[in-house]
């Protein structure tokens, strides 16, 4: 895998952050390189990935699907089976088994639907070590399972109150925590996005995604002609993405466009956001004419963000990747659409691909073939999704 | 000669330390902020640090964070926060310095947000989430315009500290402790030993301000003591204006200035 030694992507990356993180930021770097293609490091890596988190995830033809769209075959990346719920548990143990090497006795990670948090908890119990996790005040409520969980897995939860009370106020929480800690502690980023060596250390954890899909796509046939995965800080959708860069597929991930584009309820960072710092990184942002980052929406907490991971932001630039969204109403559709057609619930975040890819399925040909990665399971979503319904739907 | 670092000069031939207040602009309003600035100048403050708010400021603790985002809720905006700058630029010649976080500048494009930020009055900036990997087109636009102040910390090494010295003008900033803004955690031996590090590697070419919980004349005390050239106090101020009255205001000011500044001057 490619490594930018000037931790840029193109233009998009870099690493703008408070002067006492520097330190921290060269120790993760020296050893992410020094472990990440170490021998021993990746036979106990993929032990916990295949023994502990169930790996390799199937690649499922999702045929009753398939055929309601009535046109290109789609086939279902299963991360939703993995330990946990979701391909979080991939870069968890990644960068867990990193800080463990490092001698780090704290974790600290930041969460927006939870799914990070829990696989945070999960990586930090099996292997020995304590965690935190920040989470915004709003996303503890809606997705209030998930806080249970954690709890019960051993993880602190802070719920953060400051700002928009969601996923970036957790994230700048966490960060206010590591500048306080620093010595002691190792900050897990759960997404694609942050200063470097971030988003490309969790881009490589993810990519065993695309991996897989590569050689189960060889024994159906050839490389997918389309790949759809959803983008929030982007970090399912560029593992998925990463390794097919090469191909000649189709790759397109969808955002969350809330209550619409026009409205100024989305999350749409790449659809309709200019570049910017946060968060350490120049990427798309969500901001206003001075700069200001805007409060975001969507009904999924996973994608309720107001920037994106950098190799997104040069992906869409360089035109490799086609950046689109989902609606809120279209995603309620899509989750229902395949809980009753394939017996699969699908969690919100995910439920933004499914949108895209029976919207590409119904314009595409019989013998052409779709990959959605399917990242992670609904069973946290379902109150949600019910309240959506009983608000929105008469009888 | 830049206002800031005629200021230090001035201050060496005194014998005097620096006393360097931030308050943020349009906090808790900008009559508010007029009389702080009234109050700091009367006090005896040696330099302001004018913040302008940013909606994720992840260096700072809860009280600028706060103040951050009653600022914005009550509507500055840029244009409003380079007027309160006209305006104080009209009561004094004190050098006044820009804190806020590098998307600000980003956004506007750096040359033009400098070129506006100094026709206002502003002689120097603090961007708290600019490294210097990253600070090449800031550098070059802020080049003979304004100061460019970049922070160190008790964990940055003597390498770094001599690049950062090297790219910094106006002075250099230590941060006190590890933490964000307006934390009290009491003076910690770490940072005396910073501060006396710091001075050895930098020579006296460029004056050492240490800020980041530092809020009482007793702190101040401290610090200078350990060979701190100047000292930063933010959040004890905006306390100060959360809990004081509109009319109160200058006076009260004045009077915990006053205190502070006393710590400064070598007798």
């Amino acid at each position: 895998m490619k490594y930018p030694k000037d931790g840029r992507f193109g233009e998009f990356g870099g690493k703008y952050i408070p002067e006492t993180l520097v330190p921290a930021i060269e120790e993760l770097e020296e050893n992410y390189l020094k472990f990440k293609d170490n021998k021993d490091f990746k036979r106990e890596l993929d032990y916990y990935l295949k023994q502990y988190a169930g790996r390799p995830t199937p690649l499922y033809y999702a045929k009753n699907l398939s055929e309601k769209c009535g046109g290109a075959k789609i086939y279902l990346k299963r991360e939703d089976l993995l330990h946990g719920g979701a391909h979080k548990i991939n870069n968890t143990l990644g960068q867990a088994l990193l800080a463990k090497k490092m001698n780090k006795k704290r974790i600290i990670a930041e969460t927006g639907a939870g799914q990070h948090g829990v696989a945070t908890a999960m990586a930090c119990a099996v292997l020995g070590m304590k965690s935190e996790v920040y989470m915004g005040y709003k996303d503890t409520i809606r997705q209030k399972l998930n806080v249970y969980r954690m709890n019960m897995l051993g993880a602190k939860v802070h719920p953060v109150k400051s700002g928009s009370k969601t996923l970036k106020d957790a994230i700048n929480e966490a960060i206010r925590d590591w500048i306080t800690n620093v010595e002691s502690t190792y900050y897990l980023l759960g997404s694609a996005v942050g200063p470097h060596p971030y988003p490309v250390m969790v881009r490589d954890f993810q990519s065993v995604i695309g991996e897989e899909i590569k050689v189960q796509m060889k024994k159906i046939s050839k490389t997918p002609d389309i790949v759809i995965a959803c983008v929030g800080g982007g970090s399912n959708a560029i593992g998925t993405f990463y390794p097919l860069v090469d191909t000649n597929a189709e790759i397109i991930g969808v955002e969350a466009a809330g209550k619409g584009l026009k409205s100024k309820y989305h999350s749409a960072t790449l659809s309709a956001g200019s570049k910017g710092v946060l968060h350490g990184m120049m990427t798309y942002l969500l901001q206003d004419d001075e700069g200001q980052i805007t409060e975001t929406h969507s009904i999924s907490a996973g994608l309720d963000y107001p920037g994106v991971g950098p190799e997104h932001s040069y992906l869409k630039d360089t035109k490799r990747v086609k950046y689109h969204s989902a609606t809120d109403a279209e995603v309620i559709d899509a989750f229902l659409m395949l809980t009753r057609t394939e017996g699969i619930i699908p969690a919100l975040e995910s439920a933004h691909a499914i949108a895209e890819a029976m919207k590409v399925a119904k314009k595409s040909k019989k013998s052409e073939s779709i990959v959605v990665t399917l990242s992670g399971r609904g069973d946290k979503d379902v109150e949600e999704v019910q309240k959506y319904l009983s608000k929105h739907v008469k009888n | 000669m830049s206002r800031i670092k005629e200021k230090f000069v001035e201050l060496s031939a005194k014998k005097e330390k620096a006393l360097i207040a931030y308050i943020m602009v349009g906090y808790p309003n900008e009559n508010a902020t007029i009389s702080a600035v009234r109050g700091l100048i009367k006090g005896g403050a040696d330099i302001i640090e004018l913040g302008f708010p940013f909606s994720d400021p992840l260096a700072d603790g809860p009280i600028i964070q706060n103040a951050s985002t009653v600022s914005l809720d009550n509507g500055t905006k840029l244009n409003k926060f380079f007027n309160i700058v006209k305006k104080i630029r009209k009561e004094t010649d004190m050098p006044l310095i820009l804190m806020t976080y590098t998307n600000i500048l980003y956004h506007k494009g750096y040359s033009k947000f400098i070129a506006e930020a100094k026709n206002a009055g502003i002689d120097g900036f603090i961007l708290p989430d600019m490294s210097i990997e990253e600070s090449k087109e800031y550098l070059a636009s802020a080049k003979n315009a304004v100061d460019t102040i970049f922070l160190i910390s008790p964990n940055t090494t003597k390498s770094r500290i001599e690049r950062i010295a090297k790219l910094s003008s106006g002075f250099l900033y230590l941060v006190a402790v590890y933490g964000t803004t307006g934390v009290k955690i009491g003076i910690q031996n770490y940072t005396l030993n910073a501060i006396k590090e710091v001075k050895k590697i930098t020579k006296g070419k460029i004056p050492v301000g240490v800020g980041f919980g530092v809020s009482t004349p007793e702190d101040v005390k401290k610090y200078i003591k350990a060979g701190a050239d100047a000292v930063i106090v933010g959040s004890a101020f905006l306390k100060l204006i959360e809990k004081t009255p509109q009319n109160k205001l200058e006076s009260s000011i004045a009077t915990f200035t006053k205190s502070l500044k006393r710590q400064t001057i070598q007798t």
